[in-house]
């Protein structure tokens, strides 16, 4: 039976309902969001915040900007056997005034993409070893059906 | 003159891009012993060497300043090895400025080299680390360093219009640049079209428009602007530094920068959002305001071309033009050689291909040259000042003026 491991702790969720989240930082002074998380001093020079609560990011963002990876990334990154290219998007989440890297899941070109394209949140695998299946996080775009 | 922080450069040196896969201290030696005949001293004159440090070649690139004064025989001078990414060579030339301008030395040697492994840079060292960001990006993303360049240049296509004729155009143009440039490892004319049959690697940046990784090293002698017009016999140095900016960048940075996952958040300064000027502008701004000039006066500029695209980038990011215009500007021929500021005059990172510690140190060594008037084959007519600029990972600002 295979097992659903996250490929990083405490980054993401796995909420098995089909609403998983990035899991970043908010901080309790300045309100300044961080992912991956800070836990230590809050990186707003002015600020001297030195406690978090830890968030789930928003789901839905705007695509910044977006390419591919024609060629098989170097080691650590583990690739499927034999290679399939796979998309990139860094996307804009409005509410957290951040943008975020991300996967775009398998199946999508960049013909499939344009600046500022809604996507979603999913988990989705990013390499399997053994019994296990390693889980990342990586954005979906949205058809025009499923914008509301 | 009161306040003056300009130090003089009194020999530059290089040894040729390649991929020779000798060790990274010969190319060192090479180009520290062509500097010091170009300034006319003896390695024993040297009270100061500052090296540009390389993480990919065992201990001795971590402690490169020791290394190269250990392979040139030791004579007791000071030390420091630096490491700042791709501006490390100019980290190595803030070093070696510094103790000039507070009077601990006299003159200094500058060097960096490398020897550069084939194919994309992975990260250095083994092992599960999954605290360190630039070894989770691989692992997590698979985001190579061109992944980031060609968000950049998506960008730019989507925001300005630029389109893959206009990158492939800034190729063309820097590979006649190096055409005659004894130092460049690329060293012939492609056409539009064959950059654009070149294999896509990351969307939209094909093949030829991606920096390669090279062996190279780069040197510079430099001192006090008393001992240059001493060892001139009394006469002003022929070339000088004006600003040195490493500077870091200001919170919030809102645009995604190599290894980051993220952002930073600007929830707390709503204006910076929308804007989102990011990191690089600041860079040159800086050296600008240290140096009391402007881009109006610049004559040439040699910027980390590590993908073509990003080129266009920083013709505005110097100040060469506004936001959007880049595309005309190359068009217009203005940073062509024979043009109004010629941009990467030596043919840039596109002829050079990146030997890290080295190149920032190359960029200056070739403001030297153009500003003598001995860049012969590529030499920018009258040029009497130039700027260079260059970003490392993590933060680190690069960007030296000089002027004769």
């Amino acid at each position: 039976m295979t097992t659903r491991v996250p490929a990083v702790e405490g980054w993401f969720t796995l909420d098995e309902g089909g609403a998983p989240a990035l899991l970043g930082s908010r901080c309790a002074s300045c309100g300044t969001f961080a992912f991956p998380a800070e836990a230590t001093y809050c990186r707003n020079p002015d600020c001297d915040g030195q406690e978090f609560e830890t968030v789930a990011l928003s789901r839905r963002g705007k695509i910044w900007s977006y390419t591919d990876a024609r060629y098989k990334p170097p080691p650590p990154y583990v690739p499927a056997e034999p290679y399939v290219p796979f998309c990139l998007a860094a996307v804009e989440l409005a509410a957290e005034k951040l943008v975020v890297m991300g996967q775009v899941v398998g199946g999508v070109t960049v013909d499939d993409l344009n600046v500022g394209d809604e996507v979603e949140l999913v988990v989705d695998t990013l390499y399997a070893e053994g019994d296990s299946d390693y889980l990342v996080w990586k954005w979906q775009p949205l058809s025009a059906d499923r914008r509301s | 003159m009161p306040g003056d922080k300009r130090i003089a450069v009194l020999g530059a040196g290089m040894h040729p891009w390649g991929k020779w896969g000798r060790p990274f201290v010969e190319y060192g030696l090479a180009a520290a012993r062509d500097a010091l005949t170009d300034a006319g001293l003896t390695w024993r004159d040297i009270q100061f060497v500052s090296g540009a440090d390389t993480i990919r070649n065992g201990y001795p690139g971590f402690v490169a300043g020791a290394t190269f004064a250990q392979a040139l025989g030791w004579t007791g001078a000071r030390v420091s090895s630096c490491y700042a990414a791709c501006a490390s060579g100019a980290a190595a030339i803030g070093n070696a400025r510094a103790q000039i301008l507070a009077g601990l030395c006299d003159v200094a040697l500058v060097v960096g080299a490398d020897t550069t492994p084939k194919g994309f840079f992975a990260p250095v060292g083994g092992g599960d680390r999954k605290d360190d960001p630039d070894w989770l990006r691989f692992h997590l993303l698979g985001a190579t360093n061109p992944t980031y360049f060609a968000l950049y240049a998506r960008r730019r296509m989507d925001r300005f219009g630029a389109t893959e004729e206009d990158f492939a155009q800034v190729k063309v143009k820097n590979a006649r640049h190096g055409l005659a440039n004894p130092y460049a490892r690329y060293r012939g004319e492609v056409s539009v079209e064959e950059v654009l049959a070149s294999p896509m690697v990351a969307d939209p940046l094909r093949l030829l428009e991606i920096c390669a990784t090279s062996d190279g090293g780069a040197a510079l002698v430099l001192s006090s602007m008393d001992f240059a017009r001493r060892h001139a016999g009394g006469a002003d140095p022929a070339v000088t530094i004006n600003a040195v900016s490493t500077v870091t960048p200001s919170f919030p940075n809102t645009v995604i920068e190599m290894p980051n996952f993220s952002t930073d958040s600007a929830v707390a300064f709503s204006s910076e959002w929308e804007s989102g000027a990011g990191f690089r502008p600041s860079i040159t701004s800086a050296a600008y305001a240290e140096a009391g000039i402007g881009p109006e006066d610049l004559d040439l500029a040699e910027v980390y071309d590590l993908s073509a695209a990003l080129e266009l980038d920083w013709y505005e990011d110097i100040g060469l033009c506004s936001e959007g215009e880049a595309e005309k500007l190359l068009r217009d021929g203005v940073t062509s050689l024979g043009g109004r500021v010629p941009v990467n005059p030596s043919g840039g990172l596109s002829c050079f291909g990146e030997a890290i510690p080295a190149q920032a140190i190359a960029q200056v060594c070739e403001c030297v040259w153009q500003l003598r008037g001995t860049a012969h084959g590529h030499q920018v007519e009258g040029a009497r000042v130039a700027v260079t600029a260059n970003q490392g990972l993590f933060g680190h600002g690069s960007s030296v003026i000089l002027s004769r």
